[in-house]
């Protein structure tokens, strides 16, 4: 008997297998896609932020270059309109001076005149410069010879943060220099207003790599840091160059790009995690969905896996039943054949008994006999002979007929008769047992639509167990058969020892028994079950224990032909 | 009926012996065989057997088939049917082609009896018939 705990490993082996395939074969594919989008994703965007970025510095730069050489031809309109004489006119210089400061606002701050020896001969402006000398200031002796000169950002003699514009002037057949100052504020705030974002910041470094506009409140690096940019490349080059560096645990963009002719650096700074802040977030929004999806998947997986498990439990269960329910047909039919040859095996020697027997009491009849004092003894024994032969006539005759019906097929059947079959099969073994049996058969029984042979496994398999429940004690089998509206109601009632309430609910379960092992399949009234179900009707059960059990089975009346079955002359 | 010859077919033979001599004593002439086509060759030669006993199941030449060729040579000779076999369709199908009736083994001496003096009536009447019917047509070239 194949025991449910074998089974069990194996569909839980089964129900992890399927889960295992379902979903390697559900994110295999996922990954896969998920990881190529994604990549393709991540490189596009990555490269449409940086030339976004590099396009923004770009026109940054042209601002502010553009700023700057707007100043320097404001100053050089001034140095090439007027004469050295009105240059060196306070007066004249401070009307121009406030038409500039009108025009252009606080940018610039102040203008002079330098002469050939770095002596500012001239001054218009909020500082006390007249008659400075910047002999020595690196601005001047970068602009001596030079037509035009933008300083870098330095301290000066006012010792505030400022840079020069310088124009070559001829005075008096010298070079003289006119100068002017611009507003390191307003042009830092120039500068400074390029932000973008919530980290990117951008500033000006020269040559030396030195701060020409306030430098960001972020990193506290040192000028090392930022000379690369300067040191790395050459700076006739023009264009734009990006870099990713990670400094102090944080991932920076830098863009740089040169200007103002090569002598300052415009650099961008913004944070990587900033810059990409769209790309990160849908990254993250990505990996969130996946890993919903993925535990959807997973749950599902066990789900689907239970459930196709399960249905093939049931299906194995069903297709084991079916099996055990051939087999007990396959083992009646052949029953039935052996039966049917050895009862035409013993007919012949039983009839040619008879028949001598017979020969015996017809010379009995003979007049020489009649004084025998054993004539009534010869007599009487003869009889015995031909009464135990009939006897066996009749019981090779039952089993014979019982061979006959192992036709599957469904046909009319009146079940009064199978029950009376039944119970000669069983006769012997009920007397063994000390049971008696009764039978209370409705006359006139309608007929049912059945299989013969089925309807013969059905009640061998109640009467057996009802004897099987009396055997040690013995009792009544009784055998009842009713009209109950459009049904015929088969009752098997024995008192025996009873089904106790736990079991009851079970025993029409497969596998089901109380017997010893080897001493039943459990498969008996499960098959019943199967049989009475397909028939359309219904069996139920009664029991108490110690009382006894009562079977009731339920099949509805053959319809249709019964008109014709009467016309027949059947039942 | 006294005169009455039957033949009795079965392969069996303490059967046939020991019922040859229980009808022997009910003034039954009886010719036994032992098998279908010894059943034919007897019946060639013995041609006033009025009724046949039958049995359904032999070797060689079965019951159905022996009686199939007993109907066609000796059409008027009645044919019971013995079957201890229980198999009422191979009677039945016996009846369909001719047989008088069957009966089953074990039975009755005086059930067969019974059947014995039925089959040997009808053959009779028949037979009677058959004479009338010559009569008739001979009387009829008589003249009008």
């Amino acid at each position: 008997m194949k025991g449910p705990n074998s089974s069990s490993d194996y569909y839980r082996y089964l129900t992890r297998n399927i889960m295992v395939i379902v979903i390697v074969v559900s994110f295999a594919p996922l990954i896969l896609f998920g990881g190529l989008v994604g990549y393709q994703f991540h490189t596009s965007y990555h490269d449409k932020v940086v030339a976004h970025l590099k396009e923004l510095v770009e026109r940054h730069k042209q601002n502010i270059d553009g700023f700057l050489y707007e100043r320097l031809a404001n100053v050089q309109m001034l140095v090439s309109a007027y004469t050295c004489a009105e240059l060196t006119d306070e007066a004249f210089l401070q009307e121009k001076f406030s038409m500039l400061r009108a025009e252009y606002g606080g940018i610039f701050v102040d203008i002079g005149l330098v002469d050939e020896q770095g002596v500012q001969v001239a001054y218009v402006g909020p500082f006390s410069l007249r008659r400075a000398v910047y002999s020595e200031a690196e601005w001047f002796k970068a602009a001596v010879g030079k037509p035009v000169y933008i300083s870098d950002v330095f301290l000066g003699l006012r010792g505030m943060p400022h840079f020069i514009i310088a124009v070559k002037k001829t005075c008096k057949d010298t070079e003289w220099i006119f100068r002017a100052t611009i507003d390191f504020v307003a042009f830092n705030s120039l500068v400074e207003g390029t932000r973008i974002g919530k980290t990117g910041s951008a500033f000006i470094l020269n040559k030396a790599g030195e701060f020409q506009t306030r430098p960001p409140s972020a990193p506290a690096l040192d000028k090392g840091f930022y000379s690369r940019f300067v040191s790395g490349r050459r700076l006739e080059e023009r264009g734009s160059k990006v870099e990713e560096v990670t400094e102090a645990g944080r991932k920076l963009i830098y863009v740089t790009t040169p200007m103002k002719n090569g002598e300052w650096i415009l650099v961008y700074q913004q944070d990587a995690s900033d810059a990409f802040s769209d790309l990160y977030s849908a990254r993250r929004l990505a990996l969130v969905i996946f890993i919903i999806g993925g535990l959807g998947i997973v749950f599902m997986a066990l789900v689907l896996s239970r459930r196709v498990v399960s249905r093939i439990a049931r299906a194995d269960l069903e297709k084991e039943m079916m099996n055990e329910q051939v087999i007990e047909a396959g083992k009646l039919a052949s029953v039935g054949e052996l039966a049917a040859g050895i009862a035409h095996e013993i007919n012949n020697p039983v009839a040619i008994m008879v028949e001598e027997a017979g020969w015996i009491e017809d010379l009995l009849e003979e007049e020489d006999l009649r004084g025998s004092r054993n004539l009534e003894e010869f007599r009487r024994a003869v009889n015995q002979i031909k009464t135990q032969g009939k006897r066996c006539k009749e019981i090779t005759h039952k089993l014979l007929s019982f061979a006959r019906k192992t036709d599957p097929k469904a046909k009319e059947i009146q079940i009064n008769d199978l029950v009376e079959e039944i119970v000669g099969l069983s006769e012997q073994r009920a007397r063994f047992s000390n049971v008696k049996i009764k039978t209370n058969l409705a006359p006139d029984l309608p007929t049912v639509l059945a299989s013969p042979s089925e309807m013969q496994q059905v009640l061998l398999n109640l009467m057996n167990n009802a004897l099987d429940a009396m055997e040690k004690t013995g009792g009544t089998l009784e055998i009842t058969s009713r009209v109950e509206g459009d049904n015929v109601v088969l009752d098997v009632a024995d008192t025996g020892v009873g089904i106790p309430k736990q079991n009851l609910a079970r025993i029409f379960d497969p596998f089901f028994t109380t017997k010893a092992v080897g001493k039943g399949t459990g498969l008996g009234l499960s098959i019943c079950y199967g049989i009475i179900k397909k028939m359309g009707g219904e069996i139920s059960v009664n029991s108490a224990v110690g009382l006894g059990t009562t079977f009731h089975i339920r099949i509805p009346k053959a319809r249709e032909r019964e008109g014709h079955a009467k016309a027949q002359g059947k039942g | 009926m006294a005169g009455t010859v039957v033949m009795l077919v079965d392969d069996e033979v303490p059967f046939v012996e020991t019922m040859t001599k229980r009808l022997t004593k009910r003034s039954l002439t009886i010719i036994p065989a032992y098998s279908g086509p010894e059943a034919l060759e007897k019946l060639q030669e013995h041609k006033d057997v009025d009724v046949v006993i039958l049995d359904v199941k032999m070797p060689v030449m079965d019951g159905i088939e022996t009686l199939r060729e007993i109907r066609k040579a000796h059409p008027l000779v009645e044919v019971i049917m013995l079957t201890g076999h229980a198999t009422v369709e191979t009677a039945i199908e016996g009846m369909k082609l001719g047989a008088f009736d069957y009966l089953m083994k074990p039975c009755e001496v005086e059930v067969l009896m019974a059947k014995v003096g039925e089959a040997k009536a009808k053959k009779s009447k028949h037979e009677q018939k058959i004479i009338e019917a010559r009569m008739r047509e001979i009387t009829s070239r008589m003249g009008d």
